[in-house]
């Protein structure tokens, strides 16, 4: 192999190529074990893609004849006010969401990386429990637990001497922190678990250090700990924000596709969901799939030029 | 000058450090205390609504509704087992899921070392471009194509309640790939297969029957993650199977919840919900440390 390269002719043109397409000849295995891949891809993942920007200028019930109405979705989209509610509740439930799903698991990881703790194992697994097990069975728990009459939480709360929470009626008000209650109970171990391998990766040299100087915990852990974290909490944040964006399962479980009372646990999936799978307008659930999808991208591609950058400055 | 700097500096550490041993006397040991509660607390939580589900499916509508809730098991796992056959053919829909994850994780388990092993072990044309468009596509959202994926498999492929859909859509991850790659470049030396080539190998043999063999540490940590996955999937399954006899477990489940014409039966629901999850509360209590490792390879190493 290596022969091979060395003995590259480097005379003209013609060679050059030649050698190319004897490269890509002698390496067709390569290509043939990439190819599921890539076959696959072009298949269920390219393809729709691309033919979901097609069908975002259309009108189609999937029946009839498709019609071609250019812009309109996306102008019946920005000045759908169902659509802005979801992206609203969808962004609020994410964001509120992940400050202490990522400042939890950070908190929880740095305490169980301490020498103070034992049973490291156990507390892993445990973290780690809810994660394993379906959004579906996990929202089929949660919701028995939010019972509003009979439910685990408004039992404990009328015994701590409070008022029992009606999570689904009044205004709606209730019904995204049950959502990110849930939320946060899912997805805090895994993050935790993710973390707690960068905190083991650290140096153990520089913690010492840092005692013999003197430093307290929260000196560690602003100091060394979290910048050497960055390109892992840069991974979580990216998988964080599409995990939050296409949030599906869990709030579809609790309250219904139309998000509950005053659709206030509507999400953008289940939005797109009801238009494009109930109500068939596939025209319109692409234009919104086109949409969001830009804009997961994009926020996906700015959190990397964010944290990546500084990382390589620092 | 800088000697002076050196001896003032250790000097000013040795002050520090005697003044923390003293400061530190207790805080150890109080630290430890809050440590521990905490985690164990968090522990409790994140345990609690497991163990409230079995409780609960062991429980009848009545005494699940009644007030105060009941910890302990009650006596009517037997009757909620029997109803829950009125609503849904569960051990159909278990098999059903069973099927779906077993195929599709070993279909993905071969797509992905293939991948991952072309890209880790062989230099060829094209390779960092087509390995970097590969990572890019993880970052789209499974929701940009979702309609026409619905239409190509319904109209075109004629897939809706069949296994296909479920199987074959996904099967080559590019996380999968990308997994198999940073294992396969960590344990596989170059030498190995420069050996079995100077043998006469051929190149499928070197991977099926030198470097696949190899593998199973990584085919169980990577399996166990897309077998969950799988068993797992709400979406997918909700579009694709329409009929009963063809939902998987989570699409059994939510049908379970809204079933009209018996309204909503807890007891029933929880059982269901229960005997869906003991699955993957015993392969992940058996495999944890492997699952955990496999988990973090992607993550850290990337």
């Amino acid at each position: 192999m290596s022969q091979l390269a060395t003995a590259k002719p480097v005379q003209g043109m013609t060679p050059r190529r030649t050698t190319l397409w004897h490269e890509i000849r002698r390496n067709w295995v390569a290509y043939a074990y990439i190819a599921p891949f890539f076959v696959l891809f072009a298949i269920f993942g390219a393809f729709p893609i691309i033919y979901s920007f097609v069908l975002s200028f259309q009108q189609w019930n999937g029946i009839s004849a498709a019609e071609w109405i250019g812009l309109e979705n996306y102008v019946r989209l920005f000045a759908d006010r169902l659509f802005w509610l979801a992206m609203w509740n969808t962004v609020f439930i994410g964001i509120v969401a992940h400050i202490p799903i990522l400042g939890g698991a950070m908190l929880l990881a740095f305490i169980i990386n301490s020498a103070a703790i034992r049973f490291k194992h156990f507390y892993r697994s445990a973290y780690f429990l809810p994660v394993v097990t379906s959004p579906v069975a996990v929202s089929l728990v949660f919701s028995t637990l939010y019972g509003v009459r009979f439910g685990l939480i408004n039992w404990l709360l009328t015994e701590m001497g409070f008022s029992p929470i009606d999570w689904w009626g009044g205004s709606g008000e209730w019904i995204k922190p049950a959502i990110i209650i849930l939320f946060i109970w899912r997805w805090l171990g895994w993050n935790m678990i993710i973390y707690l391998a960068g905190l083991q990766g650290i140096n153990p040299e520089l913690y010492e250090v840092a005692a013999i100087d003197g430093a307290n915990l929260r000196q560690v852990f602003v100091k060394i700990t979290l910048p050497l974290m960055r390109p892992i909490i840069l991974f979580t944040l990216v998988l964080s924000t599409v995990g939050a964006m296409t949030l599906f399962d869990e709030p579809y479980l609790l309250v219904g596709v139309t998000g509950g009372t005053n659709n206030a646990g509507l999400t953008i999936a289940m939005y797109l969901y009801d238009r494009g799978f109930k109500f068939a307008h596939f025209g319109y659930a692409s234009a919104m799939a086109y949409v969001v999808s830009a804009i997961i991208v994009a926020v996906s591609v700015l959190n990397i030029r964010f944290f990546g950058r500084s990382n390589t400055e620092a | 000058m800088a000697s002076s700097e050196t001896t003032s500096l250790t000097e000013s550490r040795k002050a520090a450090s005697v003044a923390v041993k003293r400061k530190t006397r207790w805080q150890p040991l109080l630290r430890s205390v809050v440590f521990n509660s905490v985690l164990l607390l968090g522990a409790f939580l994140s345990a609690f609504p497991f163990y409230w589900m079995f409780v609960l499916s062991t429980q009848s509508t009545q005494q699940i509704f009644s007030w105060p809730p009941q910890f302990m098991p009650g006596g009517n796992l037997v009757a909620n087992y029997e109803n829950m056959f009125t609503i849904i053919p569960f051990w159909r829909n278990f098999a059903n899921s069973a099927f779906v994850a077993i195929t599709h994780t070993t279909l993905s388990l071969l797509f992905c070392s293939m991948g991952g092993y072309a890209f880790a072990m062989y230099r060829f044309p094209g390779r960092n471009w087509l390995f970097g468009l590969m990572l890019a596509t993880m970052m789209i959202p499974w929701m940009a194509g979702i309609v026409p994926w619905f239409i190509l498999i319904s109209k075109w492929l004629h897939w809706i309640n069949r296994y296909e859909a479920l199987v074959f859509p996904g099967a080559a991850s590019a996380f999968g790939i990308f997994w198999m790659r940073q294992y396969i470049q960590e344990s596989i030396p170059h030498e190995l297969l420069d050996a079995a080539r100077i043998d006469g190998c051929h190149e499928f043999s070197i991977f099926f029957r030198i470097v696949a063999p190899l593998l199973m540490p990584a085919f169980a940590a990577l399996g166990i993650m897309i077998f969950i996955g799988s068993w797992n999937g709400f979406l997918g399954p909700l579009l694709v199977m329409q009929e009963k006899t063809m939902y998987t477990l989570p699409v059994a489940l939510s049908l379970l919840r809204q079933d009209p014409r018996r309204g909503f039966d807890a007891g029933v629901l929880m059982l269901g919900t229960a005997l869906a999850t003991l699955p993957m509360l015993i392969v992940f209590l058996m495999a944890t440390r492997r699952f955990m490792a496999g988990l973090t390879i992607g993550a850290v190493k990337g």
